[in-house]
């Protein structure tokens, strides 16, 4: 099923051209009412008029992070305080968060863009939602929440955490749909599992994921112990919340709702554009946002895009899955290493959970370390040290092949990894304390 | 005789053990003998019990990893040579291996405590339970 026939299924020609058409009016909106836009272009010695197709976007600075900061919590608005209708925030790499709002026709956009996610995933109105992301300032819980409603489903706003209260009600109310991040619905998994309730038998069959980062491998774990079909999907407050992409049934890619947000790849290092299918840095432009436009925003999520036509009719082009972001991958000794590579290869390995910590540290004089700590399976335990050190070394190995250096497996007893209702914490980095 | 052991996993790091046998304290679990296996980071307790369902059921219910697995205990008689005569070299020469090993002294029958001299006693985990039964002439040959 398509939500909207007429924009996701555009001829590609001219959806390149609306895009154009929307980036020229956001440019002239965002010159006129934001100084920092202005200020930033004028540096450039850049007006809108001088932005004459899509191909001199590389033209235009980028925004970063920082300048949320730097504006808080107003400067970046290209609309008066009183059109507001809702504020979301989200937590900053400083001390003060990002605070992003909403005018009345971003929140029917916004409706917009993830209602056609959940009809891309096979959510109808017939089907019970429960969301189990934080409701509150973070923009994950309500903007499924508002697209929901808006097809017709069945909301069950339970919000994050209370994970016995979720597994109850995901059986008493036959839920269809778990809105989880992967890390909580693993979580869930569990604790089903302890209370002895397969979810396999359960009504869940449907699972829509994303605010993290997660392998193929997590998504099998996800499907297998939940009994669902899980979707990807992807955002971030910055640029509106869930809604920039997700995943169809096919589930190779997720399309980007272009009439909305124009993509681009860069080199995470020097900014540059890469042509297309390389990996690099998201940056994202906001086409019809009213109260917060954001151009060339540097996501730090580090993925790819084919605008190859996709069997299920769409034409919008699609990301790949986010292998990491910029600021999650770490350097160890000279090689890139993301977390997300660690979890696809410690899911090969039998008898471990799928709860791992990364810890890098450096002696002084030596070279970085690698430890990773994962959960024992209680199923895996037998009296014989020399199949939990089988378990370990199977563990190291898969390791080494996937990352190219080694790495110590510290095996630990299950649950003692600090569980996450919301985004989990990977990695410790000790080398820059 | 033979005899059901408890075992946990353990990691490295300071009152790991104690959390277990805590755990099996306040359950009522009276311990006749342990031993730890370690392998740097991890490490396995070994645990002969007084009754081993419920401390299985107590560690379980602790979130503690835990296995059973039964293993022969043996009266070893307190002289020079008795483990070599009594058990080693029977064992051996039925082709029994040894996983591993270890004594306590404790009486099994708590109630006949008064009664029972302690006397050194050998846990064995065996690959063959059977064969080594019969070589140690717990069970008649065949």
């Amino acid at each position: 099923m398509i939500w909207n026939e007429e924009r996701e299924r555009m001829d590609r020609h001219k959806l390149r051209e609306l895009q154009f058409e929307l980036l020229r009016a956001q440019l002239e909106r965002a010159y006129e009412l934001v100084p920092f836009y202005r200020q930033a272009m004028r540096q450039r010695g850049l007006r809108p008029a001088d932005i004459r197709s899509l191909e001199d976007l590389p033209l235009l600075p980028f925004t970063r992070k920082a300048d949320f900061a730097d504006n808080y919590p107003f400067g970046l608005l290209a609309v008066p305080k009183r059109e507001l209708v809702r504020i979301h925030a989200s937590s900053g790499t400083t001390g003060k968060p990002i605070v992003v709002a909403y005018t009345r026709r971003d929140l029917d956009s916004w409706r917009e863009v993830c209602v056609r996610q959940l009809v891309a995933a096979g959510v109808t109105a017939d089907d019970t939602m429960q969301i189990a992301m934080g409701y509150g300032l973070f923009t994950g819980a309500l903007g499924w929440h508002g697209a929901a409603e808006l097809l017709g489903a069945t909301v069950v706003p339970i919000s994050a955490g209370n994970t016995r209260r979720q597994i109850m009600l995901i059986q008493d109310l036959e839920t269809t749909v778990l809105c989880a991040t992967p890390s909580y619905a693993i979580h869930i998994a569990e604790e089903a599992e302890r209370m002895g309730v397969d979810l396999r038998e359960s009504s869940l069959r449907i699972g829509i994921h994303g605010a993290e980062p997660w392998s193929e491998g997590m998504r099998r774990e996800i499907e297998e112990r939940c009994g669902l079909k899980a979707y990807d999907t992807y955002g971030l407050s910055e640029i509106v919340g869930p809604g920039v992409s997700a995943e169809c049934e096919l589930q190779k890619g997720l399309h980007v709702n272009e009439d909305h947000f124009l993509v681009e790849i860069v080199d995470p290092n020097t900014g540059e554009p890469l042509p297309p299918g390389a990996q690099g840095e998201l940056v994202i432009t906001t086409l019809t946002k009213e109260a917060l436009p954001v151009i060339r925003y540097r996501t730090g999520d580090i993925s790819s895009l084919s605008d190859a036509p996709c069997p299920c009719g769409r034409t919008l082009a699609r990301m790949a899955r986010v292998r990491g972001r910029t600021d999650d991958m770490l350097i160890i000794r000279g090689v890139n290493v993301f977390p997300s590579q660690v979890e696809a290869a410690l899911l090969q390995v039998q008898g471990i959970w799928p709860q791992y910590q990364i810890i890098v540290d450096r002696q002084p004089g030596s070279m970085d370390e690698l430890e990773v700590q994962v959960e024992l399976s209680p199923a895996a335990f037998t009296d014989e040290i020399a199949s939990l050190r089988r378990i370990q070394e199977e563990a190291e190995q898969a390791l080494q092949e996937a990352l190219g250096i080694s790495a110590r497996v510290r095996l630990v007893e299950p649950g003692t990894i600090e569980r996450s209702t919301g985004k989990a914490k990977r990695v410790i980095d000790r080398r820059a304390t | 005789m033979r005899m059901t052991q408890v075992s946990a996993f353990l990691e490295n790091r300071p009152g790991r053990l104690l959390h277990v046998l805590e755990v099996l304290a306040q359950a009522g679990v009276n311990v006749l003998a342990h031993t730890i296996v370690d392998a740097a980071d991890f490490g396995i307790v070994h645990l002969i019990v007084a009754d081993p369902s419920l401390a299985m059921q107590a560690l379980r219910q602790a979130g503690i990893v835990c296995t059973s697995t039964v293993v022969l205990v043996v009266d070893v008689p307190d002289a020079p040579g008795a483990f070599v005569q009594k058990v080693l070299r029977p064992l051996a020469e039925a082709s029994v291996n040894i996983q591993y090993s270890y004594a306590f002294g404790a009486p099994i029958n708590a109630t006949a405590a008064a009664r029972e001299e302690p006397r050194p006693r050998l846990v064995l985990k065996v690959n063959d339970l059977e064969t080594a039964e019969r070589a140690l002439g717990i069970l008649p040959t065949a």
